[in-house]
């Protein structure tokens, strides 16, 4: 177990209980502590798989996935659950909201499932809705005008920015980010990462960022083509799953 | 993750779908209002039919089926097949076990009402419910021959109040020939409602079916009449009545009178239990009420699967929202709950609301079901209610958990991968 790593891969085999191959077959991968890694590949490429596995949301019986020097493989699904909320912050493509909930609801909604993430974002500004609305202003959202509107009235950068302040609420160890901003303009996109990066300096995430669009990679330490590790990846016609 | 949350994340949720979760809710209510009151009045209904006669120990007709003589005695449907004779009448009563007798003459109508010759014992022995006594709403007795005593039905769609006249019918039918024309009735008293066949009837003595009979022979008029006046200088004192009931001293004395009658030896007689002929009676016409309730359930379980429906279209929707859960660290266990929790929810909400529904029912209806001699206690429920109460809802939790256990699988099987 390598205490510099945040994220460790080794001979991982994935597939899916209705598939009839393998979908992910990666020799190594490994995130360094602090470090931003950017993942690139095409649709089909299995990322959402490989980010399933590591969020321990999938489960796979082969291979071995440690997250912050933890097996995943030797949890029960239980503990991956609380695992998860407690170190990994994530961040979706789109519609990665609670529509119903207020902004500051979702963005507080992360703590709810974790105890160390919660009293992490108490110390740091003294209560839940406080951090909440620190990690808002920070992300150049109106916070005055938009604390306390359900998420589904924000426009698709506002609610980009909701859903990383979510992801960082509590400082998690590990931020992973799956195509966060294919829903964006490339301006908007390139200042979302900006901003995105910074507070994850802040907060002393590691990341491990998704995406197809090279573009973005000048915003990271590295940069890993999924196809090349992927011994598995069949791009095209396998679009993410089913 | 607490139970809270999830409540709070349910509630919100059902929020942000007003328009259907109310529909949904309301159509429990309804099934729920009906469920309830279905089941009081059945039980009511069963209730007021084992209470349309108390206090009569013994009921004395010609030899017939004892369903077929409490018909006709106690419901004035159908008719005697046989008289009995005063004297025997006389005998019977006369024996020391009897503390009052009652006797009853049927026979004639009047619009349809049938008409009962009593005496003024029937006043004050006759009981029903929980053993009350007939009250006047207004006027008395009868006392002269003709004067009548109407139920408080009678009254009411008739429109008759005390000094009406009233010409009554030979037989059933309402025609010219039947008429007793010559020896008008007149009314002097009225009975409050009683919600059982007294309501329907028109009382006269004894004395006032014999002078209207008395030119009367095998259901024709003889061609020598009597008028009123006359009649009441002749022996109005009758030969033959229909039935009799009779109360006793002693409740110890009940078979071995009935025995005695029944082993009569002048004419054939049959002496029932007024009881246990309405128990037997209700066996007869009860099914109704079980196809009510059943009818009922069905509607109950239509509205449950229309719940079930309601969260299961909106389930592909919420799977977004079941994954974000997912992502933060929610658990499968979590996600069945939430989901469940909702129909729990919306039979638990659906139930206050058709208590509600119930409860203003009940009282608004009180005076009308009154009128019909229905007693519901408008903010009391049964024990039976309460258990259907429970039983909703636990029939809810185990519908709720077929789309509970569709969000389980597939939050295991999407993992994160909802992409809408």
């Amino acid at each position: 177990m390598d205490e510099e790593n945040v994220l460790n891969i080794r001979n991982l085999q994935f597939c899916w209980p209705s598939g009839q191959r393998d979908v992910l077959d990666l020799e190594a991968l490994s995130v360094d502590v602090g470090e931003r890694v950017f993942l690139q590949g095409q649709s089909g490429a299995g990322k959402t798989t490989l980010l399933g596995l590591i969020a321990g949301i999938n489960h796979s019986g082969r291979g071995q996935i440690e997250v912050l020097g933890r097996s995943m493989s030797a949890m029960r699904q239980r503990q991956r659950d609380q695992f998860r909320a407690d170190h990994i912050g994530f961040i979706f493509q789109l519609f990665n909201l609670v529509p119903y909930l207020s902004v500051l609801d979702n963005v507080t909604l992360a703590c709810r499932f974790s105890k160390s993430r919660r009293q992490r974002a108490e110390q740091q500004s003294g209560s839940l809705n406080e951090e909440a609305r620190r990690l808002l202003d920070h992300l150049c959202l109106d916070v005055s005008a938009l604390a306390h509107k359900p998420a589904a009235e924000l426009s698709v950068g506002q609610q980009q920015r909701v859903a990383a302040a979510r992801a960082l609420i509590g400082s998690p160890e590990l931020l992973i980010a799956d195509e966060p901003t294919s829903a964006l303009d490339a301006d908007a996109a390139q200042v979302f990462l900006d901003l995105l990066m910074s507070e994850c300096e802040a907060a002393g995430s590691s990341v491990l960022f998704v995406s197809h669009d090279v573009s973005l990679q000048a915003h990271f330490d590295r940069t890993v083509q999924l196809a090349r590790i992927n011994r598995a990846a069949m791009p095209v016609q396998e679009g993410g799953r089913l | 993750m607490n139970l809270s949350l999830l409540c709070s994340l349910t509630l919100q949720s059902m929020r942000n779908r007003k328009f259907a979760v109310i529909l949904t809710m309301l159509s429990i209510a309804m099934s729920v209002f009906l469920l309830l009151s279905a089941e009081a009045m059945r039980k009511e209904a069963r209730q007021s039919f084992a209470n349309t006669i108390s206090g009569t120990d013994l009921i004395v007709g010609a030899r017939s089926g004892s369903v077929q003589l409490l018909l006709y005695s106690v419901f004035r449907i159908g008719n005697a097949t046989n008289n009995i004779d005063w004297k025997s009448y006389q005998e019977i009563t006369a024996h020391p076990a009897v503390e009052w007798a009652i006797p009853v003459s049927l026979g004639d109508s009047h619009k349809g009402y049938r008409v009962m010759g009593t005496t003024r014992d029937y006043f004050a022995h006759y009981r029903f419910g929980d053993q009350r006594h007939l009250d006047f709403e207004q006027g008395r007795a009868f006392d002269g021959v003709y004067e009548a005593v109407i139920g408080a039905e009678v009254a009411r769609s008739l429109g008759y109040t005390v000094g009406t006249e009233l010409t009554l019918s030979h037989g059933l039918q309402d025609t010219h020939f039947a008429r007793h024309e010559d020896k008008p009735f007149r009314l002097v008293g009225i009975l409050a409602p009683t919600g059982t066949p007294v309501d329907r009837t028109i009382h006269v003595s004894l004395q006032g079916i014999e002078a209207l009979h008395i030119d009367w022979q095998s259901g024709v008029r003889s061609s020598n009449t009597v008028d009123a006046e006359e009649a009441l200088d002749l022996d109005l004192q009758p030969k033959q009545i229909t039935a009799f009931m009779l109360g006793l001293k002693s409740k110890m004395a009940v078979f071995r009178l009935q025995r005695a009658i029944n082993e009569y030896k002048k004419e054939p007689l049959l002496a029932i239990l007024p009881g246990i002929a309405l128990s037997e009676l209700w066996q007869l016409v009860g099914g109704a009420e079980k196809a009510l309730l059943v009818i009922v359930f069905f509607v109950l379980l239509n509205s449950l699967v229309g719940m079930m429906s309601v969260i299961l279209t909106g389930l592909n929707e919420r799977r977004r929202e079941i994954a974000i859960l997912r992502s933060l660290g929610g658990r499968p266990s979590q996600v069945f709950v939430l989901l469940t929790m909702e129909s729990f929810l919306f039979a638990a909400l659906g139930c206050l609301a058709g208590l509600l529904f119930y409860f203003v029912a009940m009282v608004l209806a009180q005076p009308l079901l009154l009128s019909f001699g229905l007693y519901i206690a408008p903010l009391v429920l049964s024990v039976t209610q309460l258990w259907m109460l429970a039983g909703i809802i636990l029939l809810s939790l185990i519908i709720g958990s077929v789309p509970g256990y569709r969000a389980y699988r597939s939050s295991l099987a999407d993992g994160m991968s909802i992409k809408l």
